[in-house]
């Protein structure tokens, strides 16, 4: 697990130390990670308060924020991960066990993971926000 | 050794010999069953898992006899909910999930070059108690006693003993015992994909199969234990009478179904994504190219791993949550579809940029994927609640699931039988009859199939022995019977197809061309996996490197010889597959298979409630594995390190987070941290349920806060007695080590008392109410994880004693410190959740 050190002509500034952020089987779960604790957050609390207070929750933008928020990180995750699929060297398909053909594997899957995320998140986020009822 | 060394024959012909001897298969009657290479402990597996699968799909044939015409009375009602409990539990506990292992168990090692999964006597452990569960399951149709509630055993009729016999326990304790090694066998799987790869094989190098099977088997980790906590709340009702599920006691059935769904939902993908896995190797080996869209297919399987934990609510929509709840189920089972769909069309698109060779085994897959995208389809239909609400329980449902079932898991595993067969047997089987099979089993699904969703929609129950004639479905029914008929034709043509393979010829090697690892399995088999660890530059090094064959066949890669006399393989990092260690791996003992007949007993003897003969088979369990420990693990090698060719030399000894043991021990205990999860959600469940909770009353009032907290110090303090054992060992600091192991054993047992203390002085009565059953669960299981924390902090204490612990060779004490992590974890949220939550106090 060392640091992904990009080869070739590099380019200083944000994207550089982006693409030297380590990156492991954990950073590839983040993006659902994200997803799952929205969905228990959105779910527990709705279902907690019906069941306990017989009435849908009523700070409802608290959805609106937890929403933006589970999206911002999705999205952040996502934008690393698309810098990292764009590291420079080694030549296409990148399907070779060098160090910069890791790393894009695991930032392709991150991206399209975030992807995946990002939908399932707004697809949560439906019922929270548009049926604010416990019936 | 040089790469030089290995152009002589006479050099490669002696190492020949050494490997062949220390990875001889035991002789004899009875010991060759003792033996724990993956290449017999996988085909015992594969064998039994498919034997029962015939036995269940008997049952089921003799349903579609009582069912072909209305009214019949073939079968007793009574008899029938006994064929159809015992045919579901068996399609998915004894034939879906255990062949997925036993499947993986011979073919990973092949597929990652290794010479052995690293936990081989896991895998022996594991079939031992798979083969005893199952007969133990399977045997009670037999005496009329097996279980009748459904496979997904809803209380409160199963629990309440009065209305369910000796069936719900079989199910329950029988089936435990087998998801106990199902939870084994995900240990082994992960550690074995992860740390097990050849040299060079990074992440994204992998056979797609070897992803498919870490996904599936972490998701085991998840998804088993809930039901595991179930089983316990289940037994604990139905063998002591605490009412858990018991709505005039403050129980609640559908906290059952949460946990049982909770496994059940993600169940569904733990059997379907390995199916697809085999599709992942059998596409590019027909389709004579690289698949398609490699990183898409592992978003897929990882996608549709977290989102399956996200669906179980919709196997509830008709229990009367909130519409609210079930609207964010719906939504995540309409999101499934996107990464079900994605690894479809990458088949799809693989075929298409291919040049296709119409194999037999491509034809399975070809047939199964149009299969199970009609159950695919339908599925999106009930994922929408108010469909749902209409086909409930009928035979919509069982038609739903059949297609995917069969599409999704069944059919792909006879096409991975074709495809994989001359791997295992050296023979191909026949394409002729392979074929007619084919049609036979695609015809007779549908057939069977297809005409239960209008049976269903017509209004025709699921579960029920019969039905009338006026309802205008016996025209329906019989088509299905006859397809059934159909469909168990074809099944009988597979297995006149493996009667007559050893009768035939064995094939080439490679004989379908094929560009992935386990293809370098030769058809006269050697039992050492692989003749030297290759070093890995392409997904389809057969394809790809040159002369990658011939290299791997004359030892001129990595570990080539045995020298030490010891079975061995390569063990590598996580990430980069940098080799880190030869392991020393377990041969051939009869010490899994002991441990297996204790545990089983164990089960088995509580089934029938003979407490006291349970007991004894516990203590006899725990010895078998302290003797198991002692003698096979964390042994310390003759010499520090050895080379494996090419001027690298390997430790053989590796502790902490980089050894093998580490992370099953890491692995373990995420599984059991989720089945304690299990329980604390059910503490918090009947919060919900009820105005005041906890309640107050004799016997209802709560622990109070003292003794609780006082169990969370001393349970803390083992905690940080071990972590200080591991640091003093650690510096050489042998006697202090050993005396704070010795306190942290104090320590552990102190806890116990002071955990009981709480409920026992206060006099929770447990039978009375569900909120005293709870605590009591609670107290329980923290007290008996502290118990077995004592004794592992003594058997780490002995080992140091008898030098078998150093401060260079620790793996046993850095392994408990894991262990102690989530034991502290564990008793901080019980203690806090029965001490400190509002009213408890």
């Amino acid at each position: 697990m060392k640091n992904e050190t990009p080869h070739g002509p590099e380019r200083r500034g944000v994207r550089h130390r982006l693409r030297q952020l380590r990156v492991t089987l954990w950073t590839l779960i983040v993006p659902p990670s994200v997803w799952a604790v929205h969905f228990l957050f959105c779910y527990l609390w709705v279902a907690v308060s019906c069941a306990k207070l017989g009435a849908f929750p009523r700070f409802t933008v608290a959805f609106v924020i937890g929403t933006l928020v589970a999206e911002a990180i999705i999205l952040a995750s996502g934008w690393i991960a698309w810098v990292q699929t764009r590291t420079p060297g080694d030549p296409a398909p990148h399907d070779q066990g060098t160090d910069i053909d890791r790393l894009r594997f695991l930032a392709v899957s991150t991206l399209l993971l975030a992807g995946l995320s990002f939908v399932a998140v707004i697809f949560t986020a439906v019922p929270a926000l548009m049926l604010t009822d416990c019936r | 050794m040089s790469l030089h060394a290995q152009d002589d024959p006479a050099l490669r012909a002696a190492q020949e010999e050494r490997l062949r001897a220390v990875w001889k298969p035991p002789t004899g009657w009875f010991f060759r069953w003792t033996d724990t290479n993956n290449n017999q402990v996988g085909v015992w597996y594969t064998l039994t898992a498919f034997g029962f699968m015939l036995f269940a799909g008997v049952l089921a044939m003799i349903m579609r006899a009582q069912l072909a015409v209305p009214e019949n009375d073939l079968v007793s009602p009574a008899t029938f909910n006994q064929l159809f409990t015992l045919h579901g539990s068996m399609m998915m506990f004894l034939f879906a999930v255990p062949m997925f292992e036993a499947v993986s168990i011979i073919l990973l090692p092949q597929l990652l070059g290794a010479r052995d999964l690293p936990f081989p006597r896991l895998s022996a452990f594991g079939y031992w108690s798979f083969l005893i569960g199952g007969v133990f399951v399977t045997g009670s149709i037999f005496f009329n006693v097996a279980p009748d509630g459904g496979w997904f055993m809803y209380p409160p009729f199963t629990t309440r003993t009065d209305l369910s016999g000796l069936g719900a326990d079989i199910w329950m304790l029988g089936l435990s015992f087998i998801e106990v090694s199902s939870v084994a066998a995900a240990v082994e799987l992960i550690v074995g994909v992860l740390k097990c790869r050849p040299p060079g094989m990074r992440l994204n190098l992998m056979p797609l199969y070897a992803w498919y099977i870490l996904v599936v088997a972490v998701m085991i980790l998840f998804a088993f234990p809930p039901l595991i906590a179930g089983d316990v709340l289940f037994e604990m009702e139905r063998l002591l009478g605490w009412p858990f599920f018991d709505q005039a006691k403050g129980g609640d059935p559908i906290l059952w179904q949460h946990l049982f769904w909770i496994f059940g939902h993600p169940e569904v993908y733990i059997v379907f994504l390995p199916s697809i896995a085999l599709f992942a190797m059998i596409v590019p080996t027909f389709a004579r190219r690289h698949l398609l869209g490699y990183p898409w297919i592992v978003l897929a399987a990882v996608g549709t791993a977290f989102l399956s934990f996200g669906l179980w609510v919709h196997h509830m929509f008709t229990t009367g949550l909130p519409k609210i709840s079930l609207a964010f189920f719906s939504a995540a089972s309409e999101a499934v579809a996107i990464p079900t769909g994605i690894q479809i069309f990458a088949f799809i698109a693989t075929l298409w940029a291919g040049r296709v060779v119409w194999s037999t085994p491509l034809l399975y897959v070809t047939g199964s994927l149009a299969i199970f995208v009609i159950g695919g389809l339908t599925g999106v239909m009930v994922a929408i609640a108010p469909f749902d609400w209409q086909a409930h329980d009928t035979y919509f449902i069982v038609a739903h699931l059949h297609y995917v079932l069969i599409g999704g898991t069944l059919i792909p595993l006879f096409g991975g039988l074709y495809y994989y067969w001359p791997l295992i047997t050296g023979k191909k089987l026949s394409d002729q009859l392979g074929r007619t099979a084919f049609w036979f089993l695609f015809v007779g699904a549908n057939l069977t199939f297809f005409p239960m969703h209008f049976s269903g929609l017509l209004g025709m129950p699921r579960r029920v022995f019969t039905y009338p004639a006026e309802l205008g479905i016996g025209g329906l029914n019989m088509a299905s019977t006859i397809g059934s008929w159909v469909f168990a034709t074809g099944v009988a043509i597979v297995c006149v197809d493996l009667a007559l393979s050893p009768r035939r010829r064995k094939s080439p090697r490679n004989p379908w061309a094929a560009g992935t690892l386990e293809w370098l399995a030769h058809p006269d088999d050697e039992d050492w996996g692989i003749r030297s660890v290759p070093l890995i530059e392409s997904r389809y090094p057969i394809w790809d490197q040159t002369d990658f064959v011939k290299k791997v066949d004359e030892g001129r890669f990595f570990l080539p010889d045995a020298e030490e006399g010891r079975r061995e393989t390569i063990v590598t990092s996580v990430l980069d597959a940098r080799p880190v260690q030869v392991v020393r791996l377990g041969g051939p003992s009869i010490k899994p298979m002991l441990t297996a007949i204790a545990l089983g007993s164990v089960f088995i003897l509580t089934t029938y409630h003979l407490y006291w003969a349970a007991l004894v088979g516990a203590v006899a369990t725990l010895g078998m594995v302290l003797w198991w420990l002692w003698t096979g693990t964390a042994e310390i090698p003759e010499k520090d390190s050895k080379p494996i060719g090419h001027g690298i030399e390997l430790p053989l000894y590796i502790s902490g987070a980089s050894a093998s043991g580490w992370w099953a021990m890491f692995i373990t205990m995420m599984a059991d941290a989720t089945a304690f999860s299990g329980l604390v959600f059910g503490y918090f469940f009947f919060w919900t349920r009820h105005e005041d909770f906890p309640p107050s009353g004799v016997g209802l009032d709560g622990p109070g806060a003292f003794w609780p907290m006082v169990a969370l110090a001393v349970s803390l303090a083992g905690w940080l007695m071990t972590i200080a054992a591991r640091e003093t060992n650690r510096r050489g600091m042998v006697g202090a080590a050993r005396a704070l192991l010795a306190l942290g054993a104090v320590a552990s047992l102190a806890a116990i008392g002071a955990g009981l203390a709480g409920p026992w002085l206060s006099g929770l009565a447990p039978k009375l109410h569900v909120y005293p059953a709870i605590v009591w669960t609670l107290v329980i299981w923290t007290t008996a994880h502290a118990g077995v924390g004592a004794i592992m902090q003594l058997y780490t204490l002995a080992r140091s004693l008898a030098g078998k612990m150093t401060p260079k060779y620790d793996a046993d004490v850095r392994n408990i410190t894991v262990y102690q992590h989530f034991m502290a974890l564990t008793a901080l949220v019980t203690y806090a959740t029965i001490g400190l939550f509002p009213g408890a106090a």
